[in-house]
């Protein structure tokens, strides 16, 4: 395909969607699939075909439509009425064109002018939702590979870096490390080889975020990771992909193929003279994968294990050539700041905190579910008016950043949510898990899940995560048993600070966070398991009498 | 081959560059504690015994891979990193089965060395009591997992010197075992050449040769100076 | 140490052990004799009393093993100052912990059914023999500990040394020889 050729299909398919009635759209994300999305699509689809429509009706699978509490869900009359909790049985009225005729549903009919639409921005997820993950040429129609197009014609190397560099994009993998500086270190590195690597090994129990964009738009991340490699010069990319990730393994698959086919990847890409190709790597189940290190041993056949950094993947990565390693959501950010600009994005989000952050909302609220917010929105706002509040009881905390995060008491829910001020109360970004819990949520016993979390997953390597975990682990689980002193709080917070201080990668040296935060703002309730041998969330069962 | 120099302790030290801390310090006897290193295979940095401070950086840094820089100042032996040795090396014995007074390598054990240096009288964690299980299956040497602090001396040892690669790790966290080949017995192993490194770099009584009572094996790590002067050197040192 | 009077009580419990440690207290040979004119010997394994003592010192060998060994150790805390862990049992667990890798019932399965000759059942249905704990644990585990002497067993020198550093009003200098 060349550059006319994109823009030619690009044109056909418009047309050809526009000379439709309409557009009906299923959501096929994991989530509405889990709750019988298929079944739905194809009953719509049997209601178009027996109306005699089906040149004139298109029924699309979508990505994830966000309120995922709600699935299936459907959008009908090409993207203004948004239907919830719907089955095969509603496909008549989903599938007539007269308004009218869906009247049965209005109770089940989602206000797409309801706080849960209007106060997002959806950057990352623009086309989630309204574009067939499975068509290449739905991707192409929402403008999809122009800015690969626009990077290899328009801009040299440089200055795609200066682009990313000016929207000050920063790692979505947790860390938020500057993306445009990082990739000017890769391509500073003198090699004939160097890699791209697309980490897609998201563990964080409760987060979703990069499964549901893969799932949802993956040409998208394929796109973005195309510009990385012309950027500091690689022509090989991996997409180290968990296993368990069984629908985005799938639909990156087809979508490699496509994008191969039309020599959007592989060897001259767009007729220019720059090459790149794209192979998967499916993880086997490890979260230590997800540590940069880690993944590149797994990529390169090895137990995946981190190692002592420096040398930093950038200087010597997979095979110990230069590397380049970003989130799935950072590379997805890459096509929407080549094709409006670095200054665009920057106008979005704090100083400090560029753009946007897809959170996966889930816990005790009421519209659980996948949503993109400016950086530096509150809390409250996130929770509250897009999430909808809390279904039952009092909010008690929100949790971020997963086994490596903390938990967020209500005193600082107008905190705005950015790398920085989420760092200073204690918790982090992370990778965008947000998980909500009320009043009949024991901390203790938070801490105690995340904790068991790290045990299981510590790969074993190093001492102090290894058999650190497992003492945290052991003192938590017998807090909630009413078995533990005060001695085993002081032991609970030295063992905090020797994991913290001497573990040999960020899963060791994180995993204390969730204890360390929950000491802090929930210190009482530590001390009520120990000193009163009682919960006050009354949720863990201590029996009574004295405990060998 | 520039020479860069640096203050450990105080001394002010030089070293080759590319030489590690550890290195420089052991060489001019400041004995860092370790456990997973040992002079002529590579390092992997898993014990953490041998972090070290140093001045103006705020991560403490495994000192046998970390190159000596011109002009670091480098604490090895702070009221900190005292703390944290200890508590590791409380982690190590509460993890398996130490009974040292049944050991053969009673009195001559690394880990139990460290625990005197450090002067642990008592272990504040919770001793686990896995189950695990001793493979007695090769004709001169035994495994004993009960006694295996995971510190891979073996598994390397037997790559980089031996070129065998019997040993390898199974499972993860503190699941991770050491096994032979793909899980077989010791003695139903292919490629083991019964040379006996392994057991000669095991700091614990985890590998041993058979026939030994308590307290009776003795280590002997020479050869491996002898084997990596000679590959590397073409010297035979006696 | 001004906790210990002019004539401190001094006391020895065993626990799960071997007796061994007290076989290296017995070491301590003539320094025995003087032992016993600073101190009062208010309790030892020979002594048959009703309740344990009040004493300002006991050395504890053996680890926490049987219903019986959990109720003396809370006993001996309640009634005495300083509380010494004597041997790798009181300290460790050691070899009385071996069978927690097993399990109580395996472990009574192999001695008095696997192994049996004459009698082959495992004793129930009385108060005398006490039942077995799920866990062997050392001391400190249960109950606070003050001072450990490590070894199997501690030297006579060492319990000697720290003795007489408690009976002079020292704190101990508590330099351990061997761990484990």
């Amino acid at each position: 395909m060349t550059i006319e050729e994109l823009n030619q299909t690009q044109a056909d398919e418009t047309a050809r969607q526009q000379a439709l009635d309409e557009r009906i759209y299923c959501c096929t994300a994991a989530g509405c699939i889990s709750c019988g999305a298929e079944g739905l699509r194809n009953a719509i689809t049997e209601q178009v075909k027996s109306q005699g429509r089906l040149d004139k009706v298109e029924v699309c699978g979508t990505g994830c439509m966000g309120m995922c509490s709600r699935g299936p869900l459907v959008m009908a009359a090409s993207g203004t009425a948004l239907y919830g909790n719907v089955t095969p049985s509603d496909a008549p009225a989903l599938a007539s064109g007269n308004p009218l005729d869906r009247r049965p549903l209005a109770d089940r009919q989602i206000d797409l002018n309801a706080p849960f639409f209007t106060q997002q921005v959806r950057i990352v997820l623009a086309n989630s939702g309204r574009v067939d993950p499975e068509k290449l040429t739905d991707y192409i129609a929402a403008g999809g590979y122009q800015s690969l197009a626009r990077a290899l014609t328009e801009l040299k190397p440089p200055e795609v870096i200066e682009e990313v560099k000016t929207s000050g994009l920063r790692g979505r993998g947790g860390a938020g490390y500057p993306t445009g500086l990082k990739w000017e270190l890769v391509s500073k590195q003198i090699s004939p080889t160097k890699y791209i690597v697309c980490n897609a090994d998201e563990g964080d129990p409760g987060a979703f975020m990069d499964r549901s964009v893969l799932e949802g738009d993956p040409h998208r991340v394929l796109e973005g990771m195309a510009i990385a490699g012309y950027a500091v010069g690689a022509q090989q990319g991996y997409i180290y992909v968990r296993g368990e990730y069984g629908l985005a393994i799938q639909r990156l698959q087809t979508a490699i193929k496509q994008a191969e086919r039309e020599h959007l990847l592989g060897s001259r890409i767009l007729e220019s003279g720059f090459g790149f190709r794209i192979d998967l790597r499916i993880g086997a189940g490890a979260f230590v994968c997800g540590e940069e290190t880690a993944l590149i041993a797994s990529i390169e056949g090895k137990r995946g294990q981190p190692r002592q950094r420096p040398p930093y993947p950038p200087e010597s990565g997979l095979w110990n050539q230069p590397t380049l390693i970003n989130n799935v959501e950072t590379f997805a950010n890459i096509p929407p700041i080549i094709e409006k600009g670095g200054a665009w994005f920057a106008s979005i989000g704090t100083p400090s905190s560029k753009g946007t952050k897809v959170f996966a909302l889930a816990g005790k609220i009421a519209n659980t579910g996948l949503i993109e917010v400016p950086m530096g929105t509150a809390l409250r706002t996130i929770l509250f008016d897009i999430g909808g509040g809390i279904p039952e009881g009092k909010f008690k905390a929100a949790q971020t950043g997963g086994p490596s995060g903390g938990c967020i008491p209500e005193q600082f829910l107008d905190t705005p949510v950015d790398y920085e001020s989420l760092a200073r109360i204690g918790s982090i970004m992370g990778s965008g898990g947000l998980i909500v819990m009320d009043n009949a949520s024991c901390m203790v016993d938070v801490a105690r899940f995340f904790m068991e979390f790290c045990m299981d997953e510590s790969c074993g390597k190093c001492i102090p995560c290894r058999a650190g975990t497992v003492q945290m682990h052991d003192i938590l689980r017998r807090m909630t048993l009413g078995d533990a002193s005060e001695d085993d709080l002081a032991m609970l917070e030295e063992l905090s600070g020797l994991l913290r201080e001497t573990s040999l990668c960020g899963l060791g040296q994180t995993a204390p966070n969730p204890v360390m935060s929950t000491l802090r703002y929930f210190r009482q309730e530590y001390e009520a398991h120990i000193r009163e041998r009682r919960c006050p969330a009354g949720h863990c069962r201590i029996e009574a009498g004295v405990p060998a | 081959m520039s020479v860069k120099t640096l203050e450990i302790d105080g001394k002010m030290l030089t070293g080759v560059a590319g030489e590690t801390i550890f290195s420089v310090a052991w060489n001019k006897g400041i004995r860092i504690p370790r456990l997973c290193h040992i002079g002529g295979i590579s390092d992997v940095g898993a014990c953490r015994l041998c972090l070290v401070e140093i001045e103006g950086q705020k991560k403490l840094q495994a000192s046998c891979l970390t190159p000596v820089e011109e002009g670091m100042v480098v604490h090895t032996d702070t009221p900190k990193l005292r703390a944290h040795r200890r508590l590791i090396v409380e982690l190590l014995f509460a993890e398996r089965n130490h009974i040292c007074s049944v050991c053969v390598m009673n009195g001559d054990c690394e880990l139990q060395e460290l625990a005197t240096e450090l002067g642990i009288d008592h272990v504040r964690v919770r001793y686990q009591f896995p189950s695990l299980p001793v493979d007695l299956t090769h004709e001169r040497f035994g495994l004993d997992h009960n006694r295996c602090i995971l510190c891979t001396r073996c598994i390397r040892v037997c790559d980089e010197v031996e070129g065998a690669h019997t040993w390898d790790m199974l499972g993860r966290g503190t699941n991770s075992r050491v096994i032979s080949d793909l899980g077989e017995p010791w003695g139903a192993s292919d490629s083991c050449t019964s040379c006996g490194k392994c057991v000669q770099v095991c700091p614990t009584g985890a590998l041993f040769a058979k026939g030994k009572a308590v307290g009776e094996m003795r280590k002997d790590r020479t050869f491996l100076k002898y084997i990596v002067t000679a590959r590397e050197k073409k010297q035979w040192i006696e | 140490m001004d906790r210990v009077t002019k004539k401190p009580r001094l006391a020895t419990a065993w626990l799960g052990g071997c007796s061994g440690c007290h076989m290296s207290f017995l070491d301590l040979d003539e320094r025995l004799i003087d032992l016993a004119a600073r101190v009062e010997f208010c309790a030892c394994p020979l002594t048959d009393l009703k309740d344990f003592p009040e004493a300002d010192i006991t050395l504890v060998e053996g680890a926490v093993a049987n219903e019986e060994h959990l109720e003396t150790i809370h006993e001996i805390r309640k009634r005495t100052k300083i509380l010494i862990s004597l041997g790798d049992c009181a300290v460790t667990g050691n070899v009385t912990a071996m069978r927690n890798a097993f399990g109580v019932e395996d472990v009574l399965n192999r001695a008095y059914k696997e192994l049996a000759t004459v009698v082959v059942g495992i004793p129930s249905g009385n108060d005398v023999v006490p039942k077995l704990l799920a866990r062997v644990r050392p001391v400190h585990e249960v109950v606070k500990v003050d001072y450990y002497l490590t070894g199997c067993p501690p030297s006579a020198d060492a319990i000697h040394a720290c003795l007489v550093d408690l009976l002079e009003g020292r704190e101990p200098a508590g330099e351990v020889k061997r761990f484990g």
